[in-house]
């Protein structure tokens, strides 16, 4: 009887542990997945700045339609709810191929504001998109100045 | 360690054998700036291409804070760390009451107000290029600049490198005239080549140095390690970087990369003052750049 309690026992610890590392398997999984959204989220910034980009640089011909409705997804990109793209220990320590500073998190505010500043940039290059090549032209550089002011302040460099 | 010693040799040599002649720092003629007017707002380009606010701005400063040059940023070097003083319009702490000579002086031969020798973490080195008008311009612009009474913050360096006048050696080394790119250059990019070589002071981190820490002049350009340690600092020659004028162009109007990712590490800054130039400047760096002999 005994011996069934102890083996009943040892069953139960083994099982708590196990679940214990699978619950932090699962933690770190979500980090990872995060990480990977964040950074799906950047590389659907930059496809799409990739046409506005050629159209600015002249080596694709300009069309309002086409600028406008990559501008239109940068700007609606820009105000998806991040929420969930940005856990705190997804930084470079925390997940494997994660180029985030720790200290994104303790400057929330400051981050926030680089967000809203981008929103701002890309709402003004939809409405320049739309107008004519100069005026798309003009707005890359404010636009590129919000992606970098955030990646200069929280991005590890990689050189 | 061995690095070390050989500077320490070097120091020691500069200052006991080779002679205190040509230790003695030099200053320009003053007779050369005595009639130039300056314009504040081609000083404001001048300004930008030499990326003055990038080291004498205080720490994390952006936007129309970057204009209150009130010194503070810290720079790593092998002879310890050195500190950005304040060159504000502030005559007490910054430099409200130089002339037009002190600060030609300053930029042309790193040679202070008192006569001492300037450390080249200030770039010198490549403003020793700049031309006198462009120093009026700069000087006028200046002064329109915020005053701002943050005191200097002293260098953090090792004996002997507090000792100033060893460095009059270092410079009858390193500080050449003449242009690095020579030849025929159309003006364009000839422009180019004064913003880049003697204002933009891009070969400062694109070009590596030698154990002195004097650039090495085969390589311009050819990229180096970064002096914060961490990675390196890209080749820009045409043997590596293959990206196009255009390219170029954006890249130093948006920081945009031809992946559409921004610039990074310590050339964020620099895209910053770059971003601030009239376009044609822009494009005549990038021929300037097209125009390098390529190193691999
Ligand atoms: C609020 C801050 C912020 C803003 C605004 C921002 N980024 Fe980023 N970006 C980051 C951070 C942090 C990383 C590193 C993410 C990681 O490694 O998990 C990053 C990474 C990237 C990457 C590399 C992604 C990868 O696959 O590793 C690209 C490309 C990029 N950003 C482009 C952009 C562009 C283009 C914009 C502007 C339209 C932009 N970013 C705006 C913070 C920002
Ligand atoms: C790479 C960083 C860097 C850049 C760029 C730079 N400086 Fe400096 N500057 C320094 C450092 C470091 C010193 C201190 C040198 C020393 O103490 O010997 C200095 C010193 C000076 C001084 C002497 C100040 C004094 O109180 O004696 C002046 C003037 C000056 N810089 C002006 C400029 C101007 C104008 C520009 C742009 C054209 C500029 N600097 C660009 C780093 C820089
Ligand atoms: C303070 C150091 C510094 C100075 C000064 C500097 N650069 Fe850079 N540069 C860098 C670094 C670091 C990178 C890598 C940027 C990155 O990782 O995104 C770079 C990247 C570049 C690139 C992109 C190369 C590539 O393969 O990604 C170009 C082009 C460039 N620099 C040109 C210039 C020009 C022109 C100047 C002078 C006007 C200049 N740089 C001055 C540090 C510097």
């Amino acid at each position: 009887m005994f011996k069934g309690m102890t083996v009943v026992g040892t069953v139960l610890g083994l099982a708590i542990l196990a679940g214990a590392a699978s619950g932090q398997d699962a933690a770190q999984k979500a980090l990872a997945d995060a990480t990977k959204a964040r950074q799906a989220q950047m590389q659907l910034y930059a496809f799409n700045l990739g046409l506005l980009g050629g159209m600015a640089k002249g080596e694709v011909p300009y069309d309002a339609t086409a600028a406008s409705a990559a501008a239109g997804n940068l700007a609606s990109l820009a105000q998806l709810d991040q929420s969930r793209l940005w856990p705190e220990g997804s930084d470079e320590m925390g997940v494997e191929g994660s180029k985030v500073m720790a200290e994104l998190w303790q400057n929330m505010p400051d981050v926030m504001s680089k967000g809203a500043d981008l929103v701002t940039a890309a709402t003004a290059m939809e409405v320049a998109a739309g107008t004519d090549l100069a005026s798309l032209q003009a707005a890359m550089g404010p636009l590129g100045g919000a992606c970098g002011a955030c990646h200069k302040a929280y991005r590890v460099p990689s050189n | 360690m061995r690095k070390t010693l050989t500077i320490i040799g070097f120091f020691a040599v500069a200052l006991a054998g080779a002679g205190w002649w040509i230790t003695t720092p030099e200053r320009v003629d003053a007779g050369d700036y005595a009639d130039l007017i300056g314009v504040p707002a081609r000083g404001a380009v001048v300004f930008h291409a030499g990326g003055c606010a990038s080291c004498h701005s205080a720490e994390g400063a952006s936007g129309d804070k970057k204009l209150v040059l009130s010194g503070g940023r810290a720079f790593v070097s092998d002879f310890g760390t050195f500190h950005a003083p304040n060159i504000s319009a502030d005559p007490e702490h910054g430099i409200g009451d130089w002339s037009v000579t002190d600060l030609a002086n300053a930029m042309i031969h790193g040679t202070s107000p008192t006569g001492q020798h300037y450390y080249p973490a200030f770039p010198y080195a490549a403003y020793s290029r700049v031309r006198p008008q462009d120093i009026a311009d700069l000087h006028a612009y200046l002064i329109t600049l915020p005053a701002d009474a943050t005191p200097d913050r002293a260098h953090d360096l090792a004996f002997p490198f507090t000792l100033r006048r060893g460095l009059g050696l270092w410079k009858a080394l390193y500080v050449t005239d003449g242009w690095q790119v020579a030849g025929d250059l159309t003006e364009v990019e000839a422009r180019g080549r004064y913003l880049a070589e003697a204002l933009g002071h891009c070969a400062e981190c694109h070009t590596p140095r030698g154990v002195l820490g004097g650039l090495d002049r085969d390589r311009w350009m050819a990229g180096a390690p970064n002096p914060s340690g961490q990675g390196t600092i890209p080749n820009i020659t045409p043997a590596k970087l293959d990206w196009s004028e255009a390219d170029l162009i954006a890249y130093f109007t948006s920081g945009f990369t031809p992946d559409y990712d921004t610039a990074g590490g310590s050339m964020a800054a620099v895209v910053e003052s770059l971003a601030q130039l009239p376009d044609a400047d822009r494009a005549a760096l990038a021929a300037y750049l097209k125009r390098l002999p390529a190193v691999e």
